[in-house]
């Protein structure tokens, strides 16, 4: 009963007690805010003594990224997190984990940028998580919680997915979820895999070549660009799975709405509000929630779409999303943007406002 | 008959067990394949055929996955300390060794270097010292020497100009999470022996878990230095053994 109990913890806090439930063998950080809840609950939590989970705080956010990198490869749930300038360190070992097909998760909590910028909750990294981010043609897998629930349950779910395509995952936060109490039910909790569980699961990890197989080698290198080529047509193969199978979204008071808001993590929780106000003033307003950001529910926002008479895309950005938004309804609605930037998160009020301005007008 | 001295009890030497049979990709004369038939021979002989994660490097020695018969992970440029850290912490009975140049190491990887040896990861890095950076066509390494020609420094390397050779041996001896510290070659069959007994003890040091382990081989690139293979060895003893002195610089592994 315990492992159902309610209890109110922050985003961040939640992350860390998710790790240890859903059988992570290893955390590997460097503190940045607004996410350093995350390794020092690990390090107050002490999972070491329970689970076996290893947690080290790295000297840099390089050096974490490359010891996921490394720990992936030898076939274990491997987790590292940080935010926005702090991923922006990390992007030589995920475009590495992409090319090396290797399953690791990262957390990205973002903050505002662009540089050291602000430590206060942006959404201003959409365009990193989107679109590859590092070098090379890849795609990371991005889910987007709106909730410190969701935190909990999509660490689980991201290794579920990173295991599964053997592809980065990564959780793209922000400040607002990372910080903010509410009350969740904490997963339950899975053991670690055995040995003989993860050489089952990981054929082609690194771990030692047991048995007498032939060896493992992980690595994104090769020189001659026919086999080149047909690995990266591998690996868009396998995206365009993943495009197939794993979009996730959510929707609101759609069915008889006139217009749509497209808002993703904490910007979809005020959206949730902004769409309450507008129909109390008497405008049907509807909410998009992407929860995959990649891949992208495009084809469900044209869904969506038809009939209605425009759409809001609000972000804690410049307007990035926006793009995608645009690109899935290809000029069949007017699609305009909203947001606030520098670290300031904007109110329901005017996103209502917004979307008389730019849209009902 | 010659063919009748062939025969197993006369065998001295012969191919080892986990060197696999790919065309060499080094140059005649670097000291790459000498020190991967030791690493080879070594972890043969300690048993660890199925309990060995290699992480190989960038540079001349990106392939050295082709041959030796063990598992590998390639870590990106000088990030095979914090590869390395990852693989033996969720790994604690694995034999985890990095196998680096001086570009890789001690340069764009100071960093990881400095912080998996601080914190007595147990580890061991094989680090090929040979002044220049070999792949990318001979450019100035860190540990280039002063005066030295390279393509970046075409006059000679001047402090003014490039600061001093870096030496991270030493560096590592002082830091308190290393047990082993050494530095060796490979030029004569000599020094072949002492570089096995080195790599020897370090790979045991790592699985006793005595602390992180840095085996330095000043090492030959006659492609690079444009000697020929002898002329890069008498290079290497007249030039580099003075500035890189070799012997243990640090033992505290009782072994």
């Amino acid at each position: 009963m315990a492992e159902q109990e309610i209890t109110l913890m922050k985003g961040n806090e939640a992350i860390a007690h998710a790790a240890i439930r859903c059988g992570t063998d290893g955390y590997f950080g460097y503190p940045i805010t607004p996410q350093s809840e995350i390794i020092e609950t690990l390090a107050v939590l002490k999972p070491w003594e329970t689970t076996g989970m290893v947690v080290l705080q790295a000297e840099s956010e390089i050096a974490s990224i490359n010891m996921i990198y490394g720990g992936a490869g030898a076939g274990k749930r491997v987790l590292t997190s940080s935010s926005s300038p702090g991923v922006a360190l990390m992007q030589e070992g995920i475009t590495y984990m992409a090319g090396a097909e290797l399953p690791g998760v990262f957390i990205n909590v973002m903050r505002g940028g662009p540089g050291l910028g602000t430590i206060q909750p942006s959404q201003s990294d959409y365009f990193q998580a989107t679109r590859g981010g590092g070098n090379g043609d890849y795609n990371v897998i991005v889910l987007a919680p709106n909730s410190v629930q969701e935190m909990a349950d999509f660490v689980d779910l991201a290794f579920e997915l990173a295991f599964k395509y053997r592809n980065p995952a990564m959780i793209l936060s922000d400040g607002v979820i990372g910080q903010m109490m509410e009350k969740i039910v904490l997963p339950p909790m899975k053991p670690r895999r055995t040995e003989e569980e993860i050489m089952k699961e990981c054929p082609w990890a690194a771990m030692g070549k047991r048995g007498g197989r032939n060896p493992n080698i992980i690595t994104s290198l090769e020189l001659q660009s026919e086999v080149m080529e047909v690995r990266n047509i591998h690996l868009q193969e396998k995206y365009k799975q993943i495009r197939e199978n794993e979009v996730r979204y959510e929707t609101r008071e759609c069915e008889d709405a006139d217009y749509i808001i497209v808002s993703f993590g904490s910007a979809a929780r005020i959206g949730e509000k902004a769409i309450e106000l507008a129909r109390e003033q008497g405008i049907k307003v509807g909410l998009f929630r992407p929860i995959t950001l990649w891949p992208f529910p495009s084809k469900e926002i044209l869904d969506l779409a038809k009939g209605k008479k425009g759409i809001l895309v609000s972000e804690i950005n410049a307007g990035q999303m926006v793009q995608d938004v645009r690109l899935a309804i290809n000029g069949a609605l007017p699609v305009e943007h909203f947001g606030r930037l520098g670290g300031i998160v904007p109110d329901p009020e005017e996103i209502v406002e917004a979307l008389k301005e730019k849209l009902i007008k | 008959m010659a063919n009748d001295i062939i025969s197993p009890e006369n065998l001295v030497y012969q191919k080892p067990k986990l060197m696999n049979d790919t065309t060499m990709h080094y140059c005649p004369g670097c000291s790459h394949g000498v020190v991967h038939k030791l690493v080879a021979e070594i972890i043969a002989e300690m048993g660890m055929e199925e309990k060995t994660v290699g992480v190989c490097p960038v540079g001349c020695s990106v392939f050295a996955y082709r041959y030796l018969d063990i598992d590998w992970e390639e870590a990106p440029h000088g990030r095979a300390p914090a590869v390395a850290t990852g693989i033996k912490r969720l790994w604690q009975d694995r034999l985890v060794f990095t196998y680096q140049g001086d570009g890789d190491l001690a340069c764009i990887g100071t960093a990881e270097t400095i912080h998996a040896l601080n914190r007595g990861e147990n580890i061991t890095i094989i680090f090929i010292n040979n002044a220049i950076y070999g792949m990318t066509g001979g450019q100035m390494a860190p540990t280039t020497l002063i005066g030295q020609k390279t393509a970046t420094c075409p006059y000679g390397r001047d402090p003014e100009i490039h600061g001093y050779p870096l030496n991270i041996t030493e560096l590592a001896s002082h830091l308190q999470g290393t047990c082993y510290v050494t530095r060796q070659s490979v030029d004569t069959v000599a020094s072949i022996n002492k570089a096995k007994k080195a790599i020897r003890k370090a790979f045991e040091s790592s699985m006793q878990g005595k602390g992180s382990s840095l085996v330095e081989i000043v090492a030959t690139c006659n492609s690079g230095w444009k000697l020929t293979p002898p002329k890069a060895n008498e290079w290497m003893r007249e030039n580099m053994f003075p500035e890189y002195l070799k012997g243990d610089l640090k033992d505290t592994t009782n072994l």
